[in-house]
C-alpha cells in the first residue's frame, strides 16, 4: 500500500486526497446534517453562519444539507451506471472476442455507431422516456459508456487469447473459467480502473448538465445541476449560493482528472 | 490516395447509416412508451385541441402506421426515415427538416467561431510556451488548462456570465441572445474549454519539433528561429493539433447542446432540449440523427486533413490498404 502511495506522482497522490475527502463527504454527510428538502420560509437567502455553514437557499432550505445530500445522488448514480456498463460491455467483448464471426462483426458496428454519439446525447436521449426519473437516466448512461469497455476488452482479450501463456494453459487442460480468471480478467484489470475513473467523471457530469439544461431529475431533489439553475437568478443578493455547487462539481472533476492522469495533461 | 479515401468514406458511410438507424429505433421505442393514445396526442398538436375528433385520429394512426404491430411498425419507421421523411412536429406541425434548416446555421456560426476562437488562443500560447519548456508561461498556461479542463462548459458559462456580465459590465448577460449579436460570451465559453487541450497538445508538439533533427538542421544552417519556426516547426506542430481536433469534436458537440440552451441561442441544441422537455419525437429524431451524422461528417474530415498535412500517415494508409 505504502509502496503503491510513493509510486504515484503528486498531481495523482493530490487527486486521491480530493477525491477520498470528497466520497467521504458523499458518505457521511446525509447521516449528519439535516433534511434537504425542509423549508423555513423565515430564513430564506442567509449568508453563511455556525447553524448554517453555507447559508440557505430561496426556499429557506440548509444548503450544506442540499449539497451533501446532492454528493450522494451524483455519486452513486456514477458508480451504478459505470459498473453496469463495464459488467456489460466485458461480458459483451468476451463474446465477441471469444466466438468471433457474425456476433463479433455486428456488435463491433452497434460499438461502433455508439462510439459515435456523444454522451451527453445518448443520455439526453434516453431521459426523455421517463423524464425527471433517476432510472432512464442511469439506462442512458450505461447504454453510452458501456462501449469504451467492450472495445478495450475485446482487443485486450483478443491479443491475450494468442499469447503463448493462454496457449499452454490450454494445452494443460485448464478449463475456460480458469482462463478468464487467471489469464484474461488480470490483463484487463488495469486499463478497465482508468476507463472507470473517466467514466464516473463523465456520469457525474453529464447528470449535472441534464439538471441544467432542466431535462435531468427535477426540483426539489437535490442535485448539482438543478442546484445551480434554481440559484442561478440570485447570484446578486447571494453569490456564495450559486458558488458552492459549482465550486464542488469544479473540485470532483479536478480530483478526477488529478487522479486519472490524462495524458495531455504532464 | 484515391484508394485510402474510398475506403475511409465507405467506413464512414456505413457508420452514418447505423448511428442514424440506431437514433431512430431509440425513438421509435421513445413513441410507442408515451402513455396516452399517441394518434389522439398527435392529432391534438396538429389541429388544436378542439378539432380532435376519432375519424381525425383514426386519420393520423393510418398514415403513421401506428395501428401496425409493433415489429412491422419499426419497419415502416425506417422506411419513412430511408426516404429522408423526418415527419412533422409535433408541436409545432412544421416539417422538422425545416426546422433544423433554421436552427442549423446559428449552431453552425456558433461551433465555427468557437473553434477558429479556441486556435486563435491556443496556438500561440501553445506554441511560445513550447519554445521554452517549464518556463513561467509554460507553468502558468499548464496550470489554467488543469483548471480549466476540470470546469465543464456549463459551468464555464456560468463563471463567465458572473465575472463578465454582472462584475465588469461588459456585457449584459440579459443581452446575450443571438438577437443582440451576443455570440461572444458562448464562442468564448466554447473556445476556453477546446484551447484548454489544444494549446498543451500544440505545446508538446512544439517541444518534439524543437529536439528533432530537423529543426536543429535548419537552426544550424543559419535560419533565424522565428524563420526556422514558421518553415518547419508549425506544419509539423499542426498535425497533433488537428488530429485532436477529432477528439475535442465530442466536447464542442455536447457543449453546443448545453451552450446553446444555458445563452438561449436558437441552435440544433437548445431545440434538441427543448423537444426532449416536450416530448416531440420527430423533432428529437431529427435533431439527435443531424448531429450524429454532422458528428461522423467532421471525423471524416479530420481524417481527410490529417492525411493532407501529413505525407507519412498517407504512405502508412497506402500500406495498410494494400494488405
Amino acid at each position: 500500500m505504502i509502496g503503491w502511495w510513493q509510486s504515484l506522482t503528486l498531481a495523482r497522490r493530490s487527486g486521491a486526497i480530493l477525491l477520498t475527502l470528497i466520497v467521504l463527504t458523499a458518505l457521511l454527510g446525509p447521516i449528519l446534517v439535516t433534511d434537504p428538502v425542509s423549508q423555513d420560509l423565515g430564513r430564506v437567502l442567509r449568508s453563511p453562519s455556525l447553524a448554517q455553514p453555507l447559508g440557505t437557499d430561496h426556499l429557506g432550505r440548509s444548503m450544506l444539507a442540499r449539497l451533501v445530500h446532492a454528493l450522494q445522488l451524483s455519486f452513486s448514480l456514477a458508480v451504478l451506471s459505470v459498473l453496469s456498463a463495464a459488467i456489460i460491455g466485458i461480458s459483451l467483448g468476451l463474446l465477441a472476442a471469444w466466438r468471433g464471426g457474425i456476433i463479433e462483426a455486428v456488435l463491433t458496428s452497434i460499438a461502433d455507431a455508439v462510439m459515435t454519439l456523444p454522451v451527453l446525447l445518448v443520455v439526453l436521449l434516453f431521459s426523455a422516456f421517463a423524464q425527471g426519473e433517476f432510472w432512464s437516466l442511469y439506462i442512458g448512461l450505461s447504454f453510452a459508456l458501456w462501449v469504451e469497455y467492450f472495445r478495450v476488452s475485446r482487443a485486450s482479450i483478443k491479443a491475450t487469447l494468442v499469447s503463448a501463456a493462454v496457449e499452454s494453459a490450454r494445452m494443460l487442460g485448464f478449463d475456460r473459467l480458469y482462463l478468464l480468471r487467471r489469464h484474461l480478467l488480470p490483463a484487463l484489470a488495469p486499463v478497465v480502473v482508468t476507463l472507470m475513473l473517466f467514466g464516473i467523471s463523465s456520469a457525474i457530469l453529464a447528470l449535472a448538465a441534464l439538471g441544467f439544461v432542466g431535462v435531468g431529475l427535477r426540483p426539489p431533489t437535490p442535485e448539482l445541476g438543478v442546484m445551480m439553475i434554481e440559484l442561478f437568478p440570485y447570484y446578486e443578493e447571494a453569490p456564495w449560493l450559486i458558488a458552492s455547487p459549482v465550486v464542488t462539481l469544479g473540485l470532483i472533476m479536478l480530483a478526477l482528472a488529478l487522479l486519472g492522469g490524462r495524458k495531455e495533461m504532464p | 490516395m484515391l484508394n485510402i479515401l474510398r475506403h475511409l468514406l465507405l467506413r464512414r458511410c456505413l457508420q452514418a447509416g447505423i448511428v442514424a438507424l440506431l437514433v431512430s429505433t431509440v425513438c421509435f421505442f421513445l413513441m410507442h412508451s408515451l402513455s396516452g393514445d399517441l394518434a389522439f396526442r398527435i392529432a391534438a398538436g396538429r389541429y388544436g385541441y378542439d378539432m380532435v375528433t376519432t375519424a381525425a385520429a383514426e386519420a393520423v394512426r393510418a398514415e403513421l402506421g401506428l395501428d401496425r404491430p409493433l415489429l412491422q411498425g419499426l419497419l415502416f419507421w425506417w422506411q419513412q426515415l430511408l426516404q429522408f421523411d423526418l415527419g412533422d412536429s409535433y408541436l409545432t406541425s412544421a416539417p422538422v427538416i425545416e426546422e433544423i434548416r433554421e436552427q442549423f446555421g446559428h449552431t453552425l456560426q456558433l461551433a465555427i467561431s468557437a473553434l477558429a476562437l479556441s486556435i486563435v488562443i491556443a496556438l500561440p500560447v501553445g506554441l511560445i510556451a513550447g519554445l521554452n519548456p517549464h518556463g513561467w508561461l509554460d507553468r502558468v498556461s499548464l496550470a489554467l488548462s488543469v483548471v480549466l479542463r476540470a470546469f465543464p462548459p456549463f459551468l464555464l458559462g456560468i463563471l463567465l456570465i458572473l465575472l463578465l456580465s454582472s462584475k465588469l459590465g461588459i456585457t449584459n448577460a440579459a443581452n446575450a441572445s443571438h438577437e443582440h449579436g451576443g455570440l461572444l460570451l458562448p464562442a468564448l465559453t466554447l473556445a476556453l474549454g477546446l484551447a484548454a487541450v489544444s494549446s498543451r497538445v500544440a505545446r508538446d508538439a512544439m517541444v518534439e519539433v524543437r529536439r528533432s533533427a530537423y529543426f536543429n538542421f535548419a537552426r544550424t544552417k543559419g535560419l533565424s528561429d522565428l524563420l526556422a519556426l514558421l518553415r518547419h516547426g508549425v506544419r509539423n506542430a499542426a498535425v497533433p493539433v488537428i488530429a485532436y481536433l477529432g477528439v475535442q469534436l465530442v466536447f464542442l458537440m455536447e457543449g453546443v447542446i448545453i451552450i446553446e440552451s444555458l445563452f438561449a441561442w436558437p441552435g440544433i441544441g437548445h431545440a434538441l432540449a427543448h423537444a426532449v422537455f416536450g416530448r416531440d419525437i420527430p423533432m428529437i429524431q431529427g435533431t439527435a440523427i443531424v448531429m450524429g451524422l454532422l458528428f461522423v461528417l467532421c471525423n471524416t474530415l479530420v481524417d481527410i486533413a490529417c492525411l493532407v498535412a501529413d505525407p507519412r500517415q498517407r504512405y502508412l494508409a497506402t500500406r495498410r490498404a494494400d494488405t
